[in-house]
Order: C-alpha cells, then structure tokens, then sequence
C-alpha cells in the first residue's frame, strides 16, 4: 500500500503559558491517503484551523507524531519546515492575493519556488492554470478588479499550479455566496482529482459535503470519524 | 532567480506614497548638496585669491591667521630674500578693507556703503595670474585709479555695467572708497568670498592715499618668484638658513609640512602650497563654519532616513499579511528581507535623481544670488548617492525587523 499522505499520532496541542495554558487538540489520531478528499466539518473554536496548521508545517508541533508527505514534523528545522510547505498548495478563508501584483503573477509566485520549473515555461504555465479555472481573460487583472469568486479561483490556481501532493483549505468559500462558492470548490475538487492531489478541506457548508471522500468532525478538539459514506448529490 | 521584481511592483502599486517617499528623500539630498555645496564653496572662495598670486613662496607676518586677519610687517625681510639664490623677483602686497560707495544708488537719502578688500601691488609687478590685471595694470600708474573685481557682489553697484556703457562715450566710473574719490580704470575677475564681499586692486601709492594712515615700509604679504628651475625645497631651505631671527616650527606638523611653513624671526615663510593650506585651516579650524556645514548635511542625513523609516514601516505594515502569505507558500525570511532593501535601495536612487537636478538648479540660483563659487562636482554626487543609500539601508534594517512579524500560521 502506498505511503499515506498524512499520518497523525496522538497530537495534542496547547496554546498559552502556565496557568493561562489551555488545550485545545487532543490526542488527535488520522491518516489521509494520497488523493482523498477529506472535508472536515465541527463548530467554530472546535480546533479544525489549528489542526489544519499543524499539517500544514506553519506551526510547530508539541506532541505526539505528525508526518506529511513522508517527513516528521515534530521537531523538523525551520528550513525543512519552509521546504516542505512548498509541497502544500494552501488556500485560505480570505484570498490572500498579493494586490501589487495581477492574476498570473501571482501565479508565477508559487512557480518561482519550484527551481525545477525552466523560467521561459512558467508564464505560460501560470497562464494555461489561470485558463483551468476559467479565468483565461483575467490574466492581466489586478486582484482589486476581481469578484471574491474570481479571487478564489486566482488562489485556488496559485495553489495547484505545482502539482502539490496535498491541498489544504479553510473555509474557502466563507466569503462568497452559494452559487460561486459550490463553483469554487468544485474546480478545486476536479483540479486535486485530476493530480492527484489530497485534499484536506475545512468547511460549514453542509452543500458541498458530497464532494467528499470521508468527512471527519471536530468537537471541542476532539476527532471523530464520521465514516458514513457521504450521500449523493445530497 | 526571482523573475517577479516585486520590490518595484509594490513600490509602483501605491503611487501617492512612493511620491512622497521621493520627496522626501529628494528634499534630502537637496539638503545635504547645499550644506557640502556652500561649505565646498567657502573653502574655496577663500582661497581663490591665494590661488591667483604669481608667486612661488610667500612671507607673512607670524600673527597674520587668515586674509580677513593680516599683520603688516617689515618690507626689510622682502629685500633681503632677494638676495637668496635661486629668488627671480619679489613683490610686495598690501591688504586692507575699506568702505565703498555706492555711487549709483538711488535709495533712500542715506548712501549704500560696503566694505571691500582692497589689494595694492608695485604697476610694474606680476602679482596675478589674471589675464585681465596684467592687461590693465599700467593703469594703475595713475593717481587714484583701482581695478574693480566684476564678481564682487551686487551691493556695490551696478560697476560693471555702467563701466561698459561709459567706455564706448570714454568716460569713467567714479566712486569713492575710505571717502577718497577714486576712478575705475578696468575690470577683472576673482569672486567673493565669505570673508571680502569683493575685491579692488590698486598701485602701492594709491593704497597709501586710500588708507593714509598705513606706514610705508610695512606690508602684508611678501610674494617671491623663483627663477625657472630653481628647487623650492632648496631655496626654502636657504631661507631658513639665511633669514635673521630664530627658526621655529609647528611641533604639531609633520617635517614634510614644516619644510613649506616655518617661522624665521620676524616672517612666516610658507610655499603657495602651505598659504592656501594656511587659508582653509584657518577655516576650516577656527571657525564654526565646518562644523555648521557638516551638522547640516547630518541633519538632511536624519531627515531621511526618519521619512524613508516612515514609508517602508508603512509598506511593510501594509503588506505584513501578503508577506505571511508567502512565507506560508514556502519563501523564507531572506527573501522578504531581501524584499524591503530593494524597496529601500530603489528609493534613495530614484530619489536622489531630482534631488540631484534640483540641486544644480539651486547651485546656479546661488552662484548668481552671491558670487561664491558654488557647482555640482562627481565627488559630491557620488558622497551624496552614497549617503541616500546609506540613508535608505538604515531605514530599511530597522524596517526589516517588522517582517518577522509576519506569521503564516495567522492567515488560516
Ligand atoms: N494563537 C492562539 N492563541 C491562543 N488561543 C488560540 C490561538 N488560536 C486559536 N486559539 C484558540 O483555540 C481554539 C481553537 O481555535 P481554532 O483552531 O481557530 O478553531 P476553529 O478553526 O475550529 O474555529 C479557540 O478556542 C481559539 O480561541
Ligand atoms: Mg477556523
């Protein structure tokens, strides 16, 4: 079988110092195989971010075992910390667009980390991504002359354009109304499947819970695996 | 590596700020150009006279300090260096300042009266390099006939100009000077400086009518020529020798420099070299003046650093969730510190480069508004270029501790 893409040991997480220190993860125990889609649902102050930046090697774990793509977080050197997160395509609650720069620049942002990507080819490949999401004709746009849904799209294309083994995202479509946001999650879902990608999607939105491969849910810091097989098209 | 110049992009996304930013450090570099401009430009006006004498060696008085600050001495001492081996000719000088009329002034009833350093010198002699004196000074055979100096500043009159309307007619510019009617027999060119306002040269004997309480026999400067190809160390040397009195040196200068300024007796003999070294330490040295200068240039200095400081703390406040955004992408701290002194340094030069034309501006606007000579030279661009960068890293490695700041783990 096939390495999983995470594998999560009995991770606990604290936040504070002292007697101010509060645990908010407990001993947290998954596996996300490579390509599967996980959303994970829970409510707000559950602990789903916190996980999910843990995973995503921008903070640093405290205890137990977390591996992703293969490598031990705990205790891992900023700079393979950093390294690694090139690997993990991030798309977050706000768009997070860089706004000096248009839509394939920030595209070609996430290419420039990748030195194995020829400089001549990467406006091309920031461009045919852009087209992938349906935005062939705003290339040139700043992100202030784009609607939220197109921003996503933006941020979703500048996650994906490098062929990560591992999506993550929170709440992409917290900022955007229904219809754009089942459009948003859906190109991200076809893109990731057609990689390969995993994804790890944190969401309220029980719309979209059908594009899941397994849902998982988070109370009070507590993981519980809802392995119902989602319904479909519910 | 990095093909997107996103310093630049940043930079040209907020245009308001990045004009004020190069306003500010134009006004900058525009303080800094005047302060070094105008110090430059009195060190060398102060020895313009200095640099224009015909002559080899020189003799002072030992009291005398600076132009605006000579003792008479002893002509004696003149006659008998021309004696010394290797001595062509010698020339006697005379300074002093007296107070000149207006004579055109048309203002209120009381006359315009400015105090201006008059030079006297044997007709016969080579004292000037100036073209212009040596043209004229057969002139100054007459009785009360002086050389005016065109750069003198405006406040003595329009002289220049009415001397040529009134040459074409044959006629004189007639003025008066200590309150001796004196005419003006030509023109040349020396500038003022900050410590004479402008300059007249005249005879010896007219120098004695002028100031008429001046002994004969007493003079302010010595200059001595030396025949073509005589050594100036050796025939300094025979001066040291030959000169009555006791030889005594400066224990603070060094023997090369105490070989062209020493003290015999009653003289200070010191080569053209050290006369002029004499002049700008004197300024240099005894006066506030470098030290205004200089707290000047510091405070453009501090100026912009503090609005460059401003502008990238701004930006970078401004940007602090995109730069999280990107260390969540995988770029490391180097690259987003690396960001900032871009920004840093392509603000100093961009705007250094009006700072820079503006300052040419403000330099010819001065060279007309007061005769000093004040011009744009490489050195001081590239010390100011520097300083603007220097200006614009300072900022920036105190800016840059605001990136850390910068947490990706904020963003989700
Ligand atoms: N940086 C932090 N410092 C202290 N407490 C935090 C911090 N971030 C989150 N928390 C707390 O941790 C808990 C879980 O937060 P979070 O992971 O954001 O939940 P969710 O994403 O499920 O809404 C909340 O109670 C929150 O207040
Ligand atoms: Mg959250």
């Amino acid at each position: 079988m096939l390495q999983p893409i995470i594998a999560i040991e009995n991770v606990s997480h604290y936040f504070g110092a002292g007697r101010l220190r509060k645990q908010i993860l407990f001993d947290i125990t998954t596996i996300v195989e490579p390509g599967e889609v996980v959303i994970m649902t829970g409510p707000s102050g559950s602990g789903k971010t916190t996980l999910l930046t843990l995973i995503g090697a921008l903070r640093s774990t405290q205890s137990g075992s977390l591996k992703v793509l293969g490598q031990e977080l705990r205790g891992g050197s900023e700079n393979k910390l950093v390294e690694l997160r090139r690997n993990i395509g991030y798309i977050f609650q706000a768009h997070n667009l860089l706004n000096s720069l248009r839509a394939w620049q920030n595209v070609q942002m996430s290419i420039e980390l990748h030195s194995e990507i020829p400089a001549s080819e990467s406006r091309d490949r920031a461009e045919s991504m852009l087209e992938a999401v349906g935005l062939a004709d705003w290339a040139t746009q700043y992100p202030s002359e784009l609607s939220g849904g197109q921003k996503q799209r933006v941020a979703i294309a500048r996650a994906l354009v490098c062929n990560p083994k591992l999506v993550l995202a929170d709440e992409p479509t917290a900022a955007l109304d229904k219809k754009s946001g089942r459009d948003v999650v859906e190109i991200m879902h076809d893109l990731a499947k057609k990689q390969g990608s995993a994804i790890v999607l944190v969401t309220h939105d029980n719309r979209i819970l059908d594009l899941a491969d397994r849902i998982i849910h988070m109370e009070d810091g507590r993981l519980s695996s809802l392995d119902v097989t989602p319904l479909a098209n519910g | 590596m990095f093909a997107i110049p996103l310093a630049w992009l940043q930079l040209k996304r907020e245009t308001i700020r990045l004009l004020v930013a190069l306003a500010g450090i134009g006004f900058a570099v525009i303080l800094m150009f005047l302060q070094l401009g105008f110090q430059d430009a009195l060190f060398e006006s102060a020895v313009t006279l200095h640099q224009n004498l015909d002559g080899d060696i020189f003799l002072i008085s030992p009291q005398s300090t600076s132009l605006i600050a000579m003792k008479s001495f002893p002509d004696r001492r003149l006659y008998q260096s021309m004696g010394f081996a290797g001595v062509e000719s010698i020339s006697p000088i005379y300074l002093g300042f007296g107070i000149w009329k207006n004579p055109f002034w048309e203002g209120p009833p009381t006359s315009q009266t400015r105090s201006i350093l008059v030079i006297g010198m044997v007709p016969g002699d080579s004292v000037f390099l100036l073209p212009e004196v040596k043209a004229n000074q057969a002139q100054l055979r007459l009785t009360d006939v002086v050389l005016f100096d065109r750069a003198s500043r405006t406040e003595f009159g329009p002289i220049t100009e009415k001397f040529e309307a009134l040459k074409a007619t044959g006629g004189l510019v007639k003025s008066e000077i200590e309150s001796r009617r004196v005419e003006v027999g030509g023109l040349f060119n020396l500038g003022a400086s900050f410590g004479a306002d402008g300059n007249l040269i005249t005879s010896d004997l007219n120098f004695r009518r002028i100031f008429s309480d001046r002994k004969k026999g007493l003079i302010d400067i010595g200059l001595i020529k030396l025949k073509s190809g005589a050594d100036l160390e050796k025939t300094l040397e025979r001066f040291k020798q030959n000169l009555p009195g006791e030889l005594r040196t400066d224990p603070k200068k060094t023997t090369n420099q105490t070989q062209e300024d020493f003290v015999v007796g009653d003289v200070r003999v010191l080569s053209k070299k050290a006369f002029i070294t004499l002049e700008e330490n004197y300024w240099k040295e005894s006066t506030a003046i470098g030290f205004i200068f200089t707290l000047g240039t510091a405070i453009g200095f501090v100026v912009g650093t503090v609005i460059v400081y401003q502008i990238l703390y701004t930006d970078v406040t401004d940007h602090l969730a995109e730069y999280a955004t990107l260390k969540a992408m995988g770029y490391k701290n180097r690259y987003l510190l690396s960001v900032v002194f871009q920004e840093a340094i392509i603000l100093a030069v961009m705007g250094f480069i009006p700072g820079y034309i503006l300052s040419i501006g403000l330099y010819n606007l001065t060279r007309n508004a007061t005769a000093l000579p004040i011009a744009m030279t490489l050195n001081r661009a590239i010390l100011v270029l520097c300083l603007a960068i220097l200006m614009c890293v300072i900022s920036g490695s105190i800016a840059v501790r605001k990136v850390q700041d910068a947490d990706p783990a904020d963003i989700f």
